[in-house]
């Protein structure tokens, strides 16, 4: 194999050896490592189905060349819950129904996780649309995935609250 | 004791704890977590991918393909072409009934439209069979591309919809708008739309000698395999078809496409598991579309505010090859009560890929026409909109005169202005604004949709521990049929929902019908449900023949099944649990079957329908001309609801359906090549999560103790109908300017300068 | 796709000879270029990966109170530099209404400036493009053209620029660092794309190996912080490439404008620099009036390339709007729908 890079997945360090430069990280998760959370809708960075954290930010995966991303760190769906806890963001989103056919979901799910990582949006519904709208959602699912990442940020403050009294 | 003193079913049906319940998704774990395995997450030892080359123009014929460059590009295994691709048992030309729709699988060497498949690359890579297909570099010879709706002659379609009359008429419409006092006579034109599920179509297909195994979204599983079974002369029985989830199908995959039988093709020609998933660009085309419309009507009314006629014309557009006729006009035969009602359809072939049912087809494009010329006609008479439409309130089914199996569309009406603060509305259009400055405006739409049935069965299994597997081929969309069916399958056997294990989505498992026509809850669900009594029923028989059954000699008195277990009906005391009765009879298991159709008394009978009233805020930038549909509240009856969190889900969808037909969605289509210039989803503008500020879904009781015995009607398709007519009028409301070609662009609405 | 030779320089200069070879093609995030590739519009045969360059991703300030902008420096961390926010407040409006927020945290500053049009003829292999294909002639002249130019095209393209961060940035002057095979050297933003004339094959004044290494903002360009907005048209409220868009930024003094700055997006093969329009402005008193003299100056010479006229009305609209925003102030906090006269932040001088 010609190439190789190293990528920590879901927090383990791989390295990983192929064949073709023209691998994107999208087409690397699914077909060559088996995390086929990660879903492509477009492949052209117009829909966030295929939305994954890389170094800790969301990004369209199908965007991303593999070969580049050398050293990354990669969070996909897979990698969200803590065995069977689900993530507050994974819990709210079926509190809420924020999905119907669920192909949108892992984007919805990565993005959100993202958006509240980034801190920008607040609690501002409106901010809140804004920094969701790059994961289109067929179904209109948009109602319960705004309440959603509502939600799912009210409870990670509150943890975080918890842990640190 | 025998069988006939227990009155079929009936006395042991219960609708109890499970029917109405807001559960949460059941497969909402795995689609939160990444494991819900869709078509395209499959991945068979030694499978190959391949990749479809499509046309790039509309018409015409593929002089060459640079199959030799394909194939030496590295990792390609084989190029199928017309010459090389393995025979098929039936022509793909071939139509013995309206639903069999005819596919391009390499035939021939014809195009007949943009994006037909041309050829199929298979390589050991992605990257490979990709890249193989752009190296096939096709040459054509081109013939001038026929496009839209003035692009051909124009004809009499032989039928519409599902095989609909083109033309219905009752009464004299000329003599109606001759009577009038107040005459609307407007145009109104709909564009080409995509269904554009989030998920491309997408197939794996592995063969093993004459079985063939496969993995594709379906919302028809049986119609599928027998499709398949037909094209390649194969036993159904051979075929097993698994689709556990959908990601999205909106109608595009509710016959099979032929992108996904060139998969089987693929595979048949290599030997080995084949992947074939469409690019995106890839979906404009050969999986079908919403068709364009221009429409014309005509709305007569007299000095009561009541019409005289309605006259609904409908010019739609068909592939060269086919005939798919959306019934664009007919939704005017059931909403208003009009003495004379004329409705009409005209259509064109042109060099498209044929159109196909997209969420509520007909229904949808004839919405929106309807209800901006009932708006039109209310401002002509300067009557409020919503008391223009009570004042002509169907009370029975205008066109047929038969009377509703149910209809609450009168509290719909209430339900929803209430909620929605319509009494507050100034009569005139461009009297609101913001505190920014914004026009605001208010319109309201009414919604329907037909209450349909289709044929489905079930199996019911009571095992000897007493929990209930119960199995339907069944198809989850989106829609929740995971949670719904199950619902009411744990109501058929009388059980709690945790005590069943549910089966779907798989072909070797009862024919559900098909998830389509917003009929697969009352279709699948009273085949479940059936199936579950019929399981009840047996083990009935089994305990009140029993003479060591406390249940022994109930039958007169009749049995009621809860938690499960059987209960003598006028003394609850004698119970005996499923376990029980099994374990006595020396059974396993017990097996009860189900089937479901549609009653065709009832429905000689009665016009089954259900309705809903839309309201809507638009704002618009008056200088600028952008809009925002900030608030829409829609009020719905639809008979019973199995799952209410699902069931305003599946509105809230609808209602952004409605949003995106009047403002957002259009292909745009060269007028020279035919070719759509927008196929992607950067261009082609579906609403993101910043179009959507408020949406509220009121459910309406209303009970129809003819549609079925569940007396559900279907909620998937009918928040698109009314939805797209009240944010259309709520712009004409806002602005006073009456757009009639959809999508409203923002120069339609831009204050005239000075 | 078809394949390529990668490489991965890990010094400018080397990245510079590796990419002066005929064929090559520098790869930062590769959010437009990866999607050029896949389309087929875009077959480098060698990618010359600069993500890895140590030192490009910096935002500094220069010792005359400029800014520097490293060229891998991310959209959103550009946009979010509470530094550069607080300076340059309609730049950071722009990139936020650009694109998702996915795009933003991958995209980079030196892409953003080089990205490619969007003409769905330019992205369609199958269609004469002029730009893609020299003497090809252009599909979009007479074709489905309701989104094109209106400025400053010609008969061999009438393409427009898609950026939306470059508008501001050419009203406040900045200028591009390249490093090329002669070395280092400065041009204005201005300066850096071109009209397409009958060349409409060469969009910018890069030579072959040139790479774009930083950003820079003038410290004068700080002047308008308080007065600066950019508004952008859509057709849908967000994740959606400009209609018309405009950024506006005044100096004000004693209630009249010092000077002004204007320029508009969507209009022209480039971002598009309202000179006359911003000399009309100077040392007025903001008002409805004088504003659409501008509008009309900045307008002069537009004419419809197709099913656009509207545009050009669309466009004077615009500009009134985005210096009434300007002038009513730069909001505390950057609205929640940046860029979007649906923003929540008042100042519209909506008509009665």
């Amino acid at each position: 194999m010609p190439f190789c890079i190293s990528l920590t997945v879901n927090g383990v360090k791989r390295n990983i050896e192929f064949d073709d430069p023209r691998v994107t990280l999208l087409d690397l998760l699914r077909e060559r490592l088996d995390l086929t959370g990660a879903k492509k809708g477009c492949d052209r960075g117009q829909c966030g189905a295929c939305t994954v954290l890389v170094n800790g930010r969301r990004i369209n995966s199908c965007l991303a060349l593999a070969l580049s991303h050398d050293g990354a760190e990669v969070l996909t769906i897979e990698g969200v819950a803590q065995g069977e806890a689900l993530h507050p963001v994974q819990a709210a989103f079926i509190a809420h129904d924020g999905f119907q056919c669920g192909f949108c979901t892992p984007g919805q799910i990565m993005s959100a996780i993202g958006l509240i990582n980034e801190g920008h949006a607040g609690d501002d519904p409106e901010r809140i649309r804004e920094a969701m709208s790059g994961n289109l959602c067929r179904c209109a699912a948009y109602i319960g995935i705004v309440e959603a990442v509502q939600d799912a940020q009210k409870a990670i403050a509150e943890a975080g609250r918890r842990d640190a009294a | 004791m025998t069988l006939e003193i227990l009155p079929q079913a009936s006395p042991h049906i219960r609708h109890g704890s499970n029917i109405g319940q807001p559960l949460t998704r059941r497969d909402g774990v795995l689609k939160v977590t990444g494991r819900a395995r869709y078509a395209a997450d499959n991945h068979p030892p030694g499978m190959l991918y391949a990749v479809l080359a499509v046309s790039s123009i509309a018409r015409g014929r593929v002089k060459s393909l640079n199959v030799e460059a394909a194939k030496s590009h590295k990792g390609v295994v084989d190029v199928m072409t017309s010459v090389n691709r393995p025979k098929l048992a039936q022509d793909p030309d071939e139509k013995s009934n309206p639903f069999m729709f005819r596919l391009d699988l390499l035939q021939n060497d014809r195009v007949r439209y943009a994006n037909q498949p041309i050829a199929v690359v298979i390589a050991e890579s992605l990257e490979a069979a990709t890249e193989g297909a752009a190296l096939l570099a096709p040459q054509y010879e081109a013939e001038p591309a026929r496009v839209g709706l003035d692009g051909a002659e124009s004809f009499v379609p032989p039928g519409v919809g599902v095989g609909g009359p083109a033309e219905i008429r009752k009464g004299d419409v000329e003599a109606g708008l001759d009577a009038a006092t107040k005459r609307i006579d407007a145009t109104y034109e709909t564009p080409s739309q995509y269904h554009n599920a989030m998920e491309p179509h997408a197939i794996v297909a592995a063969w093993d000698g004459d079985r063939l195994s496969i993995d594709t979204p379906s919302q028809g599983l049986a119609m599928a395999r027998g499709r398949i079974a037909g094209l390649f002369g194969l036993s159904p029985e051979n075929i097993h078809i698994r689709s556990p989830f959908l990601g999205g199908g909106f109608g595009s995959k509710g016959l099979i496409s032929g992108p996904q039988i060139l998969g089987v093709l693929a595979a048949k020609l290599v030997g080995r598991p084949v992947k074939l998933v469409l690019r995106r660009d890839q979906m404009y085309g050969p999986v079908g579309h919403r068709p364009p419309t221009r429409q014309r009507l005509r709305i007569g009314v007299d000095g009561e505010g009541r019409l005289t006629a309605l006259d609904h014309r409908a010019k739609t557009a068909s592939s060269t090859f086919d005939d798919f006729f959306e019934a664009a006009a007919d939704i005017s035969h059931t909403l208003y009560a009009s003495p004379a009602i004329a409705t009409s359809h005209e259509a064109v072939r042109i060099d498209i890929g044929t159109p196909l049912f997209m969420r509520a087809p007909g229904e949808a494009t004839g919405s929106i026409a309807l209800e901006s010329a009932i708006d039109e006609a209310a401002a002509a008479c300067g009557l409020d909109p919503l008391a223009f439409r009570v004042r002509n309130y169907a009370e029975v089914e205008p066109i047929s005169g038969k009377p509703f199996s149910s209809k609450a569309l009168r509290e719909c009406y209430a339900q929803g202005a209430e909620r929605f603060g319509w009494a507050r509305r100034p009569l005139a259009p461009r009297q609101m604004r913001d505190k920014d400055g914004f026009l605001v405006g208010w319109g309201v739409g009414t919604a329907t949709f037909p209450a349909l049935m289709f044929h489905a069965e079930a199996r019911a299994i009571i095992r000897r521990d007493g929990t209930g597997l119960v199995e339907s081929g069944a198809h989850d969309m989106g829609q929740g049929a995971w949670t719904a069916l199950a619902q009411i399958a744990a109501d058929g056997l009388a059980l709690d929902l945790d005590q069943i294990e549910f089966r779907a989505g798989s072909s070797d498992l009862p024919d559900a019908g098909i998830a389509g026509g917003s009929a697969h809850t009352a279709t699948a669900g009273m085949a479940i449900h059936s199936a579950g009594a019929d399981a009840i029923a047996k083990l009935a028989e089994l305990a009140t023949r029993d003479e060591r059954s406390p249940l022994y000699g109930a039958g007169n008195a009749g049995l009621v099944a809860r938690n499960g277990r059987l209960r003598r009906r006028d003394d609850e005391s004698r119970s005996e649990s499923y376990a029980e009765i099994l374990a006595r009879a020396g059974l396993g298991e017990i097996e009860g079957r189900g089937a479901s159709a549609a009653d065709p008394a009832a429905q000689s009978t009665y016009a089954m329908h259900a309705h809903g009233a839309v309201f809507a805020e638009v704002k618009v930038d008056p200088d600028l001309g952008q809009i925002r549909a900030t608030r829409l509240v829609g009020a719905f009856a639809a008979g019973r609801v199995i799952n209410p969190r699902l069931v305003r889900s599946q509105y809230h969808g609808g209602m952004i359906w409605g949003v995106s037909f009047a403002l957002n969605e259009q292909a745009i289509i060269d007028r020279r090549s035919g070719r759509v210039m927008n196929a992607d989803l950067a261009e082609y503008h579906v609403p993101v999560n910043a179009d959507i500020v408020s949406i509220e879904a009121l459910l309406v009781h209303e009970d129809d103790p003819y549609v079925n015995a569940l007396g559900v009607k279907g909620v998937g398709e009918i928040g698109v109908t009314g939805a797209a007519g009240a944010v259309a009028n709520a712009v004409w409301h806002a602005t006073g300017m009456r757009v009639r070609r959809f999508p409203i662009k923002l120069e339609d609405v831009l204050t005239p300068a000075g | 796709m078809n394949t390529f030779d990668y490489v991965r320089p890990s010094t400018v200069p080397d990245a510079v000879a590796a990419a002066a070879a005929p064929g090559s093609a520098y790869l930062a995030s590769g959010t437009n270029l990866l999607d050029l590739m896949k389309v087929g519009v875009a077959r480098p045969d060698r990618l010359v990966d600069i993500t890895h360059i140590a030192g490009l991703d910096r935002i500094e300030r220069l010792p005359d109170g400029g800014l520097r902008i490293g060229a891998l420096v991310r959209n959103a961390d550009l946009a979010h530099d509470p530094d550069f926010a607080r300076s340059y407040p309609a730049v950071a409006e722009a990139l936020l209404s650009g694109a998702s927020a996915q795009l933003r945290n991958a995209a980079t500053i030196g892409g953003n400036l080089l990205q490619r049009p969007r003409c769905a003829y330019f992205y369609d292999p199958f269609s004469a493009c002029n730009k893609r294909a020299p003497g090809s002639g252009c599909d979009a002249l007479h074709g489905e053209n309701r989104l094109h130019a209106v400025l400053g095209w010609s008969p061999s393209c009438i393409a427009v620029h898609p950026s939306d961060f470059c508008v501001p940035l050419i009203a406040l002057d900045a200028f591009v660092e390249i490093e090329g095979r002669n070395g280092r050297r400065e041009i204005s933003l201005d300066a850096l794309h071109l009209l397409p004339g009958d060349t409409p094959e060469r969009e910018t004044a890069l030579e072959p190996g040139d790479l774009i290494v930083a950003l820079r903002l003038p410290a004068r360009a700080a002047v308008f912080a308080g007065h600066a907005r950019y508004l952008k048209l859509r057709e849908r409220t967000s994740y959606a490439f400009a209609v018309v868009s405009a950024a506006a930024a005044l100096e004000m003094e004693d209630g009249a404008i010092r000077q002004a700055r204007l320029a508009l997006g969507g209009v022209a093969a480039k971002p598009w620099r309202a000179r006359a329009a911003e000399e009309s402005l100077a040392g007025e008193r903001p008002g409805e009036a004088i504003f659409r003299r501008a509008a009309e100056a900045a307008l002069a010479d537009a004419k419809p390339s197709g099913d656009n006229a509207f545009k050009i009305e669309l466009a004077r609209r615009i500009v009134v709007r985005a210096l009434a925003l300007a002038a009513a102030g730069t909001p505390a906090r950057l609205p929640a729908l940046p860029g979007s006269p649906f923003s929540s932040a008042p100042g519209a001088l909506h008509d009665a």
